[in-house]
């Protein structure tokens, strides 16, 4: 089956199987930004924005993009770069493999609450798994990032 | 794996209804749990597109649409305020945002599993469920019946001036809980759900103490625990759940009394 959906800004084609998982369509279409974890919707690795909400492409099938928007991280590149930094900064990264899904559920987070308290921001990204970092180097990273327009 | 040959994104309930009388179809949620499946399947049936993903309030009751996704119970003011944040309480540990955004409200209820917060929850309140062709039942009921291949439309919660809290038990954060409890009360009456036990919730009932008198907690708790069953799994032993749900069920009973007022009817 033939679907059209808007990535990262653009309106593209996809020729799938009914069974063909959002992750594996969008790796097709270059989005390596999108890494295949644990596949038991645990890690967070995965995580898209359909129609601008963090989800689990891993869990999605493809077909339910059709007419809809997909986000990656490849079409947030300048605020993942941003982002980046901070990680960079507090020595958050390891092997990094985690940092796409993480990227783009925080950049999810900034948009959904104000102000979140650490509370908040450990509760909305607890689907988000590291095996390296231990979280303390992320935590910290994330609240500089959330505080940099206040600086 | 899951695997499928066709996906159709119905435009009528009624075309989902006729498509999933095959046991070659499955009705597809979130599909959170469907895809850990190893399981082949002639047809998907998809329901997004029939807005069904929505919570509508009126004086009476809250309908919550089958695609409703669990982020959104989390988040609705509506059910949130009337019903004390319970949703919020029993959403929030499931795992991570992202899988909240996908898994639905339909999916978590016509699943009746085990380990669902969500079941335990609704189930302590005034729930019905609207199926497509078996109409309007209670939750309990619901609970009990076999499976078979209605639709459900819609879940429904009465607006009946019960009050709850929810509280859980998980080894980690975000790990299905060893044991969900659900206490509500309005006028004479304590509801007790209990899910996770492992089997699927059950909600009991227990008298309120009279009025000016002081409430035995510990016995009320005791007399719920009572009629219900706990059964050992790789979590926890029958007995250790026996023993957390006797004390977290007083732990409610006594929140809720400090909360609302003994014998207070919200």
């Amino acid at each position: 089956m033939e679907i059209q959906f808007t990535l990262n800004g653009k309106l593209v084609w996809a020729d799938i199987q009914a069974d063909t998982l959002l992750l594996d369509m969008l790796r097709a279409k270059g989005c390596y930004s999108v890494k295949r974890g644990c596949e038991t919707s645990n890690c967070g690795l995965c995580t898209v924005w359909l129609n601008q909400v963090p989800v689990l492409s891993c869990s999605v099938l493809a077909a339910r993009a059709e007419q809809h928007v997909v986000t990656t991280l490849e079409g947030l590149q300048a605020e993942a770069e941003a982002f980046g930094a901070f990680l960079a900064g507090q020595g958050a990264e390891q092997c990094g493999f985690c940092n796409p899904g993480l990227i783009m559920n925080v950049l999810a987070m900034e948009r959904e609450l104000k102000k979140p308290s650490e509370e908040e921001i450990k509760e909305y990204l607890a689907g988000n798994l590291c095996r390296c970092t231990g979280y303390m180097g992320q935590l910290r990273a994330i609240r500089a990032y959330l505080n940099r327009k206040a600086l | 794996m899951f695997r499928a040959r066709e996906y159709v994104k119905v435009e009528t309930l009624n075309e989902a209804y006729e498509l999933n009388q095959k046991r070659s179809s499955v009705v597809v949620g979130g599909m959170m749990w469907l895809k850990m499946q190893n399981n082949y399947k002639v047809t998907v049936i998809d329901l997004s597109e029939l807005k069904l993903d929505t919570v509508e309030e009126d004086e009476q009751e809250f309908r919550i649409g089958c695609m409703c996704s669990l982020r959104m119970l989390e988040q609705h003011e509506g059910l949130n305020r009337y019903f004390n944040s319970v949703f919020r309480e029993c959403t929030r540990h499931i795992v991570g945002t992202q899988f909240r955004n996908g898994a639905t409200v339909g999916g978590s209820v016509f699943g009746r599993y085990g380990f669902s917060d969500i079941l335990t929850a609704l189930m302590m309140f005034d729930t019905y469920v609207e199926l497509y062709q078996g109409g309007i039942l209670p939750l309990g009921e619901f609970a009990e019946r076999k499976y078979d291949r209605d639709i459900l439309v819609r879940v429904i919660v009465k607006k009946d001036g019960r009050q709850g809290a929810y509280i859980t038990q998980r080894q980690s954060q975000t790990d299905f809980p060893v044991i969900a409890c659900g206490v509500a009360c309005k006028g004479d009456t304590w509801y007790v759900a209990v899910g996770a036990r492992p089997h699927k919730a059950k909600c009991v009932t227990v008298l309120r103490t009279a009025a000016g008198e002081q409430p035995d907690y510990a016995g009320l708790a005791a007399q719920a625990v009572g009629q219900l069953d706990f059964h050992s799994n790789m979590r926890a032993s029958g007995e250790y759940r026996k023993h957390l749900a006797d004390v977290y069920i007083r732990r409610l009973m006594i929140q809720l009394d400090t909360e609302y007022g003994v014998k207070g009817d919200a």
